[in-house]
């Protein structure tokens, strides 16, 4: 069983048939090597494993499987390119970061092929969300980079106290697969702009699409500031997050790797940002049916937004609250709704969802098939796999899926992390709010009513980090996203993710030439 | 790769962790490397709700993780405030190919361990409500 295949000899991957619709003009390549001190370098106990795409589940490149002594080269590369990067001026910096955007724009479709052979999701979301959302990161940070300012605080005639805003050094970042380039970005871009040297873990169920955007932006940094290590959590994660050489860890991914990586955070006394998902509620007011009109088309969207990326996502609108008084009619409309959403090939622009990232994800999504009839859960429609014809029958896909049930069962409880939504009733106000915040997580939140006193109160009631008010999965720069309870510590996006890259450096100056008087 | 077992409910003592042969086997292959083990159910994004397989001294059993029993030799926990909503199900851990993230064991093998679930009948509730409360915290015998 071991996934530690021979080299392969052929200079491109193994690719699924329909890419020959696409003129990828950054081939991938066979067989990716780790990058570190700005090139790529071979993993020193020479391993590789087989990456498959989630397209047909077939091999499809070789990606270095890297340990400890990789891990320790990345290092050494970023502590002897830190110092000098973190001197950098903010404009300098910010022009780079503009540079890297411009790239990556003009590579867009590329990438986002890349992205869609790699992961599964399908083309028309790479092209239109992952990629213009990184490209803009890039901007974003680039812009806020230039504003950001420190302060003096006069204390009084002689004594003032100088805040600056410097870089933690050289940060660990562990990157999840369901937006593998797109996370990458988030925690990339602010670490970049604060001045940080980075060392950085893919996904193993995704490891190419980050490659091809070093091969695409790699001259652009200073050898040494960006480091990637290829490889699995246990082999190449854990001796990057567990580090002593690292000031800070972000994570994002589920709770007991966030325990751990808090606990080896603990014995060196380093921060960390986690994001560790969520079971988010999706609300909807009774006066969403008072038209027939855009807006109640735009909330139907806003409930089908559960198969947006397969589900695999930590904001995934996973549990439907619907008002008891328009709970059938409305249903009738989403069920429909959603028995539109067009399965088939990830590389067709017209297909709306795509495969899974893996198999033991689309085994996953199985068992809570599995577990939630058991609990009386009933299927509305899909709830189970989806077996494409073709190069896609290998594939890992699951038809969008709607269950109904009740706050208590598991399938309401826990974050399935594919396209499911659990559908339950309410009766008013309190009891929305009751069943939304009755959960472990408070990452993302849903509300739709034409009453903006309704909006304001259930959205300050809901204890989520972000509460989308009439509208649902917008990842703009510039909004704060991170969790409440168990759905992590600390932020990401906005200007103020900066700060979780940054030491405040005080300088307390006394201009006064006078003792005390103490001694 | 392998179904729901039932075990038979001979004793009074139900078991709220159970494994099925492939994933035995797969956990005795990895405490034959690592030594001896311990399983954390996760929970949340991405490999959430996945069993974490780590060496036994790797990961820090906190006092409200409740602790549901043992599998190939190996004790299985549960966050306390996740048992809450889980605790009227049993677990069958399984194993099946694919490549989980985090930094569990299993991973460079080529496989994933998987929770399966069942509920428990009536008769196994009682008998579990009868044994008295769910232990706490880290177990010297696991």
């Amino acid at each position: 069983m071991s996934a530690t295949l021979e080299p392969t000899k052929q200079a491109n991957a193994t690719l699924p048939d329909a890419a020959r619709n696409y003129a990828i003009a950054i081939p991938i390549k066979s067989r990716y090597d780790n990058w570190i001190n700005g090139q790529f370098r071979a993993p020193v106990k020479g391993q590789y494993f087989s990456n498959p795409t989630p397209i047909t589940g077939q091999h499809l490149c070789d990606v270095a499987r890297s340990t400890a002594e990789d891990v320790e080269l990345a290092l050494d590369a970023a502590h002897a390119a830190a110092s000098a990067w973190g001197k950098t001026s903010a404009a300098t910096r910010s022009i780079i970061l503009n540079k890297i955007a411009d790239r990556l724009e003009q590579n867009l479709s590329a990438i986002a092929v890349i992205e869609t052979i790699d992961n599964g999701k399908a083309i028309r979301e790479t092209m239109n969300a992952d990629l213009p959302l990184a490209v803009d990161h890039f901007r974003y940070f680039a812009g806020v980079l230039r504003a950001q300012e420190g302060s003096a605080g006069e204390l009084d005639d002689d004594t003032v106290a100088y805040h600056f805003h410097e870089p933690l050094g050289v940060v660990a970042q562990i990157i999840p697969w369901n937006f593998p380039l797109l996370m990458a970005v988030w925690k990339l871009a602010p670490a970049l702009a604060a001045g940080n040297a980075i060392v950085l873990k893919p996904a193993e169920q995704t490891p190419v699409s980050i490659m091809a955007f070093v091969e695409l932006i790699g001259d652009l940094l200073p050898p040494g500031v960006l480091n990637i290590v290829q490889g699995f959590g246990v082999e190449a994660g854990k001796p990057l997050a567990s580090n002593k050489r690292i000031a800070k860890v972000a994570f994002t991914g589920e709770t007991t790797t966030g325990r751990l990586i808090m606990q080896y955070a603990s014995e060196t006394l380093i921060p960390v940002t986690l994001e560790l998902g969520g079971k988010s509620p999706n609300i909807f007011f009774p006066d969403v049916m008072n038209e027939d009109d855009a807006f109640f088309d735009k909330a139907l969207e806003g409930f089908t937004m559960f198969a947006l990326n397969q589900g695999e996502v930590c904001t995934c609108p996973s549990r439907a609250l619907v008002h008891a008084s328009i709970y059938d009619k409305f249903m009738e409309r989403a069920i429909a709704r959603v028995e539109k959403i067009k399965m088939g090939h990830p590389l067709d622009s017209t297909t709306m969802m795509g495969a899974q990232a893996s198999n033991d994800q689309l085994e996953k999504i199985l068992s809570y098939f599995d577990i939630g009839k058991k609990e009386g859960a009933k299927v509305l429609t899909g709830g189970s796999r989806a077996v494409l014809e073709g190069e896609l029958k290998g594939g890992y896909y699951v038809k969008p899926t709607i269950l109904e049930g009740n706050n208590k069962m598991r399938v309401f409880q826990e974050e399935i992390f594919g396209p499911v939504v659990s559908v339950t009733r309410f009766k008013d106000m309190d009891d929305a709010i009751s069943i939304a915040n009755d959960t472990l997580y408070g990452l993302g939140a849903g509300l739709w009513s034409r009453d903006m006193n309704t909006c304001y109160r259930v959205g300050r009631a809901v204890k989520a980090g972000r509460v989308w008010t009439n509208c649902y999965h917008l990842y703009p720069a510039h909004a704060a996203f991170g969790g409440y309870k168990q759905s992590g510590i600390g932020r990401e996006n906005h200007k103020m993710m900066l700060d979780h890259y940054q030491q405040t450096k005080n300088l307390l100056v006394s201009y006064s030439p006078n003792a005390l008087g103490f001694f | 790769m392998h179904g729901e077992s039932q075990p038979a409910l001979s004793t009074a003592r139900v078991s709220r962790v159970v494994v099925t042969p492939e994933a035995e086997a797969m956990v005795h292959h990895l405490a034959a490397m690592h030594g001896p083990l311990v399983f954390h159910q996760s929970g949340g994004c991405c490999d959430g709700s996945s069993p974490m397989c780590f060496p036994r001294a790797e990961f820090r059993i906190g006092l409200r993780d409740v602790y549901l029993g043992t599998i190939a030799k190996t004790p299985f926990y549960i966050g306390g405030e996740q048992f809450e909503y889980w605790k009227h199900t049993q677990l069958n851990i399984d194993v099946v190919p694919g490549r989980g993230s985090g930094f569990s064991l299993e991973s460079p093998e080529g496989v994933r361990f998987l929770t399966r679930s069942r509920l428990f009948s009536d008769e196994e509730a009682i008998a579990l409500e009868a044994a008295g409360p769910a232990l706490r915290g880290e177990q010297a015998e696991g």
